[in-house]
């Protein structure tokens, strides 16, 4: 993601967080009923996370999490109003009542959780700086990148993590500076660096535009932590439980083994969990002041978590991306979602 | 004796190298040794830049396909803008309303080319539905939700026909603000001249993209939550009021040419200060700020691409979002090309167009 805009956004929005108006207790879901769609704020063009295809259809990761938003509040999965916006307006955008949630991989950071009047969610997406190096160089871990040198996109966190990485590790490295995310992989191509670094997600989406893909390879190394996922407003807590158990529901989906395709045949299924997470027995929506059916609808409709990664970002897309780190906690990642209970 | 032949020796053709595509090509290309060289430097610059120019754009380019990998990697992906020109011209505009976007395209084209020949009748009333009709009636148009016409709310428009609205709407309003606060800056009244001055200097010192910022950032968080002014016109009004001031400067610089004798005439003829204005001053002082004028709107046919950072989707952020499409990776270069070659064939348009009506007016 675009960190330079990062410190930009935060100042901004830290002067509007004084002035936005305390969104007024459980109003959300009552709107997002009398609307009759969900409002949701996402990026203006992010591959694999939220970009429009060739029919203005949006698509991607985060746009998939708006998606099961609408379809447990609202019923349709396609009742979703996408509203782009940059990284500079994001968060004004949802304290303005513009928008109900966003989806915009933002990355969960104290000051933005506690100062900003937002909440965030949980976590949709892992990501972490990494660096991508040309196969030919025979590089295995980034341990060994003494004294090379590093396309990088200037005014970033990035920058800075990768100073305080070698200064760390007590190596030298020469910084290859560009404007643009674009003009880095430009650069890596044409072969001004040995190394190009930035968030995981991108290195994939760069990767893909290299003039030969299969000639980089991303190191395992991560050395910054980018947990990526949804926010709300502050204040309305019935709307932040809503859109933190519609992740989670997605994400239990997934470690149950229910996908979109055999939803329905499981509903008649003896494991108490399945029941549960299909509101068969348990909680239900109550809790939630929604349907009992609304994570049935989620993974109906949208998916389970496994599903709309692969689809959007993992093996199904061009982005090609590992599980890595986004794999269950009891498959060698770090994904854990509360139980339904 | 010696028969007089009276027959004139037949004129000779002048020698090949003084006449035609040689002696051109002498006077203009070798004329001394310098310009040979110059000539043989630029030719072979030439040489080694058009033929693979030619070869990536055209002989080895892809020109159908459904994604990048339909594209071959040593020529040019066309397939990218081929596919989305759709969605380049319309933005998310739903397809079975596109005829309404369309129309206004149509209107456009039949206006200006009213305007634009000698024969035409009606021009007073044309010109008057241009500048004050049109832009509401465009805005309807395409905004719906009145006649029957289905609503199309403002975040899905964008493309070209966003590109051109923001344009026209901008210059078009503009012009009568500008006008007045050129007044406004020339007048004896000095409470009027002081605010036209301070509005002018206030606007022209802030760079067009703070007022968007402004617009699309600060200006929710002051009106009530309630209350969700639409973004796609929170831009539009800023444009405006920005334009007004720079379009202030120059119809004031078109004012100041004006001889005092033309003022001092009308107020002897008993004509008062606004009809003197309208009939006898402005007229005058127009025809001299034409190409200021048009220097004024292609600037703001560019500038308007500005609206990216807010997230509007004009011509180029289209452009930029359909790179980020995972399916259309690398296409970067042909986006950027195309986006160039649109405003270029725009601009250039508004200057013809310009010189035109000045070739008119001047007769």
């Amino acid at each position: 993601m675009l960190k330079s805009l990062k410190t930009v956004a935060a100042l901004g929005a830290l002067a509007a967080a004084g002035l936005a108006p305390v969104a007024s207790a459980s109003a959300t879901l009552e709107s997002v009923k009398e609307k009759g769609y969900v409002a949701c704020g996402v990026s203006t063009g992010l591959p694999g996370f939220s970009n429009p295809d060739d029919k203005g259809q949006w698509s991607g990761l985060d746009v998939d999490v708006c998606r099961a938003v609408a379809a447990a509040t609202l019923k349709d999965a396609g009742k979703v109003k996408f509203v782009p916006l940059t990284a500079k307006e994001r968060f004004t955008a949802l304290q303005s009542g513009e928008i109900d949630v966003l989806s915009r991989n933002t990355t969960w950071t104290l000051t933005r959780d506690a100062s900003l009047g937002l909440n965030f969610t949980g976590v949709s997406y892992y990501d972490g700086q990494g660096f991508m190096v040309k196969k030919d160089l025979g590089v295995k871990s980034a341990k060994e990148l003494d004294g090379a040198s590093i396309c990088i996109q200037s005014g970033t966190t990035s920058e800075l993590n990768l100073a305080d990485y070698f200064r760390a590790n007590n190596m030298e490295y020469q910084p290859v500076v560009f404007d643009t995310s674009d003009s880095t992989a430009k650069g890596f191509d044409a072969g001004r660096c040995d190394v190009l670094t930035s968030d995981q997600s991108q290195l994939y989406a760069l990767r893909v535009r290299l003039s030969k893909p299969d000639s980089a390879v991303v190191l395992p190394e991560v050395i910054s932590k980018e947990p990526l996922g949804p926010v709300v407003r502050q204040g309305d807590d019935q709307w932040f439980n809503i859109v933190k158990w519609s992740l989670a529901a997605m994400i239990n989906g997934e470690e149950l083994g229910l996908t979109s395709g055999n939803i329905n045949a499981q509903k008649a299924s003896a494991d108490p969990n399945v029941r549960r997470l299909l509101g068969i027995d348990g909680p239900k929506g109550k809790g939630l002041a929604l349907d009992d059916d609304w994570s049935l609808r989620i993974i109906e409709q949208v998916g389970n978590y496994e599903e709309i990664f692969e689809r959007n970002v993992g093996a199904e897309s061009p982005l090609q991306i590992d599980r890595g780190l986004n794999a269950l906690w009891n498959e060698g990642g770090i994904l854990y979602a509360p139980p339904f209970r | 004796m010696i028969s007089h032949d009276s027959n004139m020796i037949p004129a000779r053709e002048p020698p090949a190298t003084a006449v035609g595509v040689l002696a051109w090509g002498k006077n203009n290309l070798f004329a001394n040794p310098l310009s040979a060289l110059t000539t043989l430097l630029i030719a072979y610059g030439l040489y080694l830049l058009v033929p693979p120019l030619v070869q990536w754009a055209f002989i080895e380019a892809t020109w159908f396909g459904t994604d990048s990998n339909a594209c071959s990697s040593d020529g040019a992906c066309w397939a990218f803008i081929t596919a989305r020109l759709d969605q380049f011209i319309y933005g998310f505009y739903p397809e079975e309303q596109q005829w309404r976007a369309d129309l206004f395209f149509a209107q456009l084209v039949v206006l200006i080319a009213w305007l634009s020949f000698k024969a035409t009748p009606g021009k007073k009333w044309v010109l008057g539905y241009s500048l004050v009709m049109m832009p509401v009636v465009s805005w309807f148009l395409l905004y719906g939700d009145l006649l029957g016409l289905e609503k199309v709310e403002t975040h899905q428009w964008g493309g070209l026909m966003l590109t051109l609205l923001l344009a026209l709407c901008g210059m078009i309003a503009s012009l009568p603000f500008g006008v007045l606060l050129a007044l406004g800056r020339r007048s004896n009244m000095p409470v009027i001249r002081s605010l036209c001055t301070g509005y002018i200097e206030l606007w022209r010192g802030v760079p067009l993209i703070t007022v968007l910022f402004m617009a699309s950032v600060m200006l929710p968080l002051f009106v009530p939550e309630e209350v969700v002014f639409d973004k796609l016109l929170r831009a539009l009004i800023g444009i405006i009021l920005f334009q007004a001031a720079y379009m202030a400067e120059v119809v004031r610089g078109g004012l100041q040419a004006i001889p005092k004798g033309q003022f001092e005439a009308f107020n002897s003829l008993g004509l008062s200060y606004w009809q003197g204005m309208i009939m006898i001053i402005l007229p005058q002082a127009m025809r001299l700020v034409i190409p200021g004028v048009v220097n004024t709107f292609i600037a703001l046919f560019k500038d308007t691409s500005l609206v990216l950072v807010i997230g509007l989707f004009d011509l180029l952020a289209i452009i930029q979002a359909g790179l980020n499409d995972p399916a259309w990776l690398g296409n970067s270069i042909e986006g950027y090309l195309f986006a160039g070659l649109v405003f270029w064939v725009f601009c250039f348009g508004i200057s013809k167009y310009s010189q035109r009506l000045e070739q008119q007016l001047h007769r």
